[in-house]
C-alpha cells in the first residue's frame, strides 16, 4: 500500500503559491471541497485561475475567495447566484471563461486520461468555438478543445482510504472523480477516512492512483442552496 | 392561451413510454406533474442523477442529493448517480430520448439562444451547449413573445446562440410548431387562440397549412 494520507488541512496544501490553476469539484454548493476553500482562504494565495462548474454563492464555496479578490480567472459553465461574481466581471477584475458542462468535464477528463484534446459537438457555431479548430465527422461539425493543465486538483468525496481510493455519494459526485489526477497534484478531502481494507475494491469510485494527498476534513457544512420540500399528504 | 402549466401539460403529451427525458429549469421542470402515469420513463439531471423521483418530505432534505437547479431531490428504485463525464456521456452519446429546455429566441432554422444577453445577463450555458448540439429530439418550452410583447419565434435570432439548427419543436403559451426547411409549420393552437393572432405574435416565416386544429 502506497500511503497517501496527510493529517490535515494545512499539509495538504502545502505547495500552493500564487497564481497556480486550480481545480475544484463541485455542483453549486453540492460536493465542493470545503476545507480546502477555507484554507485557500487562510494561505490567501492569490492571482488564482479557478476551475470549477461553479463560483459558489456570496458568503460560501469559492465565493469565499472571490471575495477576497484571490481569483484572477474563472473557467465555469454557470456563474449565476452571485452578485459579488457578476459585479467582479462586469467590471473587469475577474477574468472570465464560459465553456459548456460537458465540455468542461471532458477537459478534466482529458487531463486524467492523458488526451492532449477532444472533439465535442457542444458550441458549434457559437462564441464559444471563435477561434478554435473546428472538424466533421460523419456531416457533423465539431469543435477541438484543449485538456485543462491545472497545479493542483482539490476533490471532496464521501470515503476514503490512506491508499487514496474514494468512494463518493450522491450527485456530491459531479465532477470530482474527473478532476482526479487531472493535475499535478490531487488533494481528497473525504468525510470518513476509514480504515485500510475496509472499503470494499468492487465498490471504489476513484483508484488511490489518481490521488495524492488524502485527509479527513473537519467539518462539513453541506449548506444547501434551493430547500425544496413537498407537504405530507 | 395556455399558462406555464398548460404549455407543460401539453409537452407531457410527446413524452413517450420508456423515454430518458432530461428537463431544462423552469417550465419543463412543471412537465413532471403532467406525465401519464400508465408510462415507464426515467429523469435524467445532468449533475449525475438517473432516476429522480419528486422532492423530499420536510425534514429529509439530504444535501447531497439534488437536481441541476440545485434543488433537494430523492430519487426512485432503479435510479443512479454518476459524475459529470459519465452524465454528458449520455447527453452527448444521444442515450437521452427527449430535451425539454426553455430559450430566449428561436429562430426559423431552429437555432436556439438561451445563455446570455450582453451586458445584462452572463449566467453562463450550463448543460444547454452539450444538450442541443447533441439530441436528437428537442422540445422548447417558452412563452410566444418577451416582456415588451416581442416575438421570440424569429428569422434569425439577436441573441448569442447556444446552438445551431438544434430545435425540432416548440410549444409556447400560443401554439405547436415543428421547425421545418422552410421555416415554423403551425400544427395547433392553444385553446381561443385564432391563427392571426399566432401570426401577428411570429416574426419569423409561419407556414400555415389548412384547417389548424385547437389543441385539446
Amino acid at each position: 500500500m502506497i500511503n497517501k494520507k496527510v493529517n490535515n488541512v494545512t499539509v495538504a496544501l502545502q505547495g500552493v503559491t500564487d497564481n497556480m490553476t486550480l481545480m475544484l469539484g463541485g455542483f453549486g454548493l453540492c460536493g465542493i471541497p470545503e476545507n480546502s476553500i477555507a484554507q485557500l482562504v487562510k494561505l490567501n494565495v492569490k492571482g488564482l485561475t479557478c476551475i470549477s462548474n461553479n463560483a459558489g454563492v456570496d458568503d460560501f464555496g469559492l465565493g469565499l475567495l472571490l471575495q477576497k479578490h484571490q481569483i484572477k480567472k474563472m473557467i465555469s459553465s454557470y456563474v449565476g447566484e452571485n452578485d459579488e461574481f457578476e459585479r467582479q466581471m462586469l467590471s473587469g477584475e475577474l477574468d472570465v471563461e464560459l465553456i459548456p458542462q460537458g465540455t468542461l468535464a471532458e477537459r478534466c477528463r482529458a487531463a486524467q486520461a492523458g488526451f492532449p484534446a477532444i472533439y465535442t459537438p457542444a458550441g458549434y457555431g457559437t462564441e464559444v468555438a471563435e477561434g478554435k479548430e473546428t472538424r466533421e465527422f460523419d456531416g457533423k461539425m465539431h469543435v477541438l478543445e484543449y485538456a485543462f493543465k491545472a497545479d493542483f486538483a482539490f476533490v471532496k468525496a464521501w470515503k476514503g482510504d490512506e491508499a487514496g481510493n474514494l468512494i463518493f455519494k450522491g450527485s456530491a459526485r459531479n465532477f470530482n472523480p474527473n478532476m482526479c489526477g487531472a493535475a499535478k497534484i490531487t488533494v481528497a478531502e473525504v468525510e470518513e477516512l476509514v480504515q485500510l481494507g475496509s472499503l470494499d475494491p468492487n465498490q471504489i469510485h476513484i483508484p488511490g492512483i489518481f490521488v495524492q494527498r488524502i485527509f479527513q476534513g473537519e467539518t462539513y457544512e453541506k449548506r444547501i442552496e434551493q430547500r425544496t420540500v413537498r407537504q405530507r399528504s | 392561451m395556455l399558462d406555464k402549466n398548460g404549455i407543460a401539460k401539453r409537452i407531457a403529451k410527446e413524452v413517450q413510454d420508456r423515454f430518458y427525458v432530461n428537463l431544462g429549469i423552469g417550465i419543463p421542470t412543471l412537465v413532471t406533474n403532467f406525465v401519464r402515469e400508465d408510462i415507464n420513463i426515467e429523469f435524467q439531471s445532468e449533475n449525475g442523477v438517473l432516476g429522480m423521483g419528486p422532492f423530499p418530505f420536510e425534514g429529509e432534505e439530504d444535501a447531497d442529493i439534488i437536481n441541476a437547479g440545485k434543488q433537494t431531490i430523492t430519487t426512485l428504485a432503479g435510479a443512479s448517480f454518476f459524475d459529470s463525464a459519465t452524465s454528458f456521456s449520455m447527453i452527448r452519446g444521444q442515450h437521452v430520448d427527449l430535451t425539454i429546455l426553455g430559450a430566449m429566441e428561436v429562430s426559423e432554422n431552429g437555432d436556439i439562444a438561451n445563455w446570455k444577453i450582453p451586458g445584462k445577463m452572463v449566467k453562463g450555458m450550463g448543460g444547454a451547449m452539450d444538450l442541443v448540439a447533441s439530441a436528437e429530439n428537442i422540445i422548447v418550452a417558452m412563452m410566444h413573445t418577451n416582456k415588451r410583447g416581442e416575438s421570440k419565434l424569429l428569422k434569425k435570432c439577436s441573441l448569442p446562440l447556444t446552438g445551431v439548427g438544434c430545435v425540432k419543436k416548440i410549444v409556447t403559451n400560443l401554439a405547436v410548431l415543428d421547425v421545418t426547411e422552410n421555416g415554423f409549420r403551425l400544427l395547433e393552437r392553444a385553446p381561443g387562440v385564432s391563427v392571426e393572432e399566432i401570426q401577428n405574435a411570429t416574426e419569423g416565416t409561419l407556414i400555415i397549412e389548412g384547417d389548424i386544429p385547437e389543441m385539446n
